[in-house]
């Protein structure tokens, strides 16, 4: 790749990415609070869609041999612990990483305090890099698992079985919020 | 009724163009993650590249031989890769489409905030900036974010995305519930 292109081609994927997020609503903070408070289905609706459409294509271009995995390392005391104050981190802010970008470019100031304080979070990460790795990221390491390699259900399945469940969630959220529009 | 029922099709189909279906946004997400794969070999994801642009940050705070000394910084120095192009274009993307859509504004204070916490800036400015350090360092600690993870890791079925996507939910409703609670 050129050297032009490999700045061009990320930047305009990023271009993509940002474009769809504002249009999907998901840079507004209060549709992603209100995610957490059951009031608003979108993040959920954006997200189901992605990983099952993005998770079918992606298992024929593997099958297909025009792309591989890029699996994150299972380190589950981490990733739990990680994902615990990413839910609260997420709650307060208002926004994930990615969707705050997108905001502040939409006007959302409170959005690029947030971002400082992003900053602030990756420093104190990378401080205590060196304590997390001797004591927690270390704990409890499956490597890079798959959940079709964990449990020995093939892949076509469990995205079925995702297909399947996601559609029947998401008629009922779509017949509930009907239902409220109408009274 | 034929102006009123006018008025509704052209504000839907105004709307229609504005906020596009979730479950469009999402699938144009799973295909942005098509070519991710295939032709970049780089699953979408934001906060690694975010806290390699952080150490640029770090050098005021902690010194520049801190910085390099620093051994998450070693594993994951600054260099203008596929990730922080990306990281660049998502403002961009967002900007473009607010401006399009005419849905560009100014917030300091999101509505939701304001309902149950008042208009205080300050306020929201200080929760915004505790919540960014607290998400940013939960996302590095898991080894992704809503994108990396939940969306890039969701959709190979891989063990870390699916307890990390598992986990934050459910801490996020908690905390939701506990934050939004009537008084």
């Amino acid at each position: 790749m050129t050297a032009l292109a490999s700045v061009l081609g990320p930047l305009l994927m990023g271009t993509v990415f940002g474009f769809l997020l504002q249009r999907g609503k998901v840079t507004s903070c209060n549709v992603i609070e209100n995610q957490f408070r059951l009031r608003d289905f979108t993040v959920l609706k954006v997200m189901g869609t992605a990983i099952v459409v993005g998770g079918v294509g992606v298992l024929l271009l593997v099958d297909t041999g025009n792309t591989k995995y890029y699996v994150k390392d299972a380190n589950m005391l981490a990733v739990a612990l990680g994902a615990a104050l990413f839910g609260i981190g997420m709650v307060v802010y208002g926004y994930c990483p990615g969707t705050a970008l997108g905001a502040i470019a939409t006007g959302s100031v409170h959005a690029a305090v947030g971002a400082l304080g992003m900053i602030a979070g990756a420093i104190l990460y990378a401080l205590s890099f060196d304590w997390l790795k001797a004591h927690i990221l270390n704990v409890w390491a499956l490597g890079k698992l798959r959940l079709p390699d964990l449990t020995g259900v093939p892949d076509a399945v469990w995205f079925a079985a995702l297909a399947i469940l996601a559609g029947a969630f998401f008629l009922w959220v779509e017949s509930t919020e009907a239902k409220q529009r109408r009274n | 009724m034929t102006m009123m029922t006018d008025v509704i099709v052209r504000d839907t189909k105004k709307s229609g163009w504005i906020n596009w279906s979730p479950y469009l946004v999402g699938a144009g997400i799973g295909v942005l993650s098509w070519v991710a794969f295939a032709a970049f070999g780089d699953p979408l994801g934001v906060t690694t590249a975010y806290s390699r642009v952080a150490s640029l940050f770090a050098i005021p705070v902690m010194g520049t031989d801190a910085v390099a000394a620093n051994s998450y910084w070693k594993s994951m120095p600054l260099k203008w890769d596929y990730g922080v192009w990306f990281l660049v274009g998502i403002p961009l993307g967002a900007f473009l489409s607010a401006i399009l859509s005419g849905t560009w504004r100014l917030e300091l204070v999101p509505e939701v905030w304001k309902e149950r916490f008042g208009p205080s800036v300050l306020k929201r400015f200080i929760a915004a900036f505790l919540g960014g350090i607290v998400i940013m360092y939960g996302a590095r600690l898991a080894g992704g974010c809503t994108s990396g993870h939940g969306i890039s890791g969701g959709l190979q079925l891989a063990v870390s995305s699916w307890l990390f996507l598992v986990v934050m939910f459910a801490t996020g409703l908690l905390v939701s519930r506990i934050m939004f609670r009537k008084s």
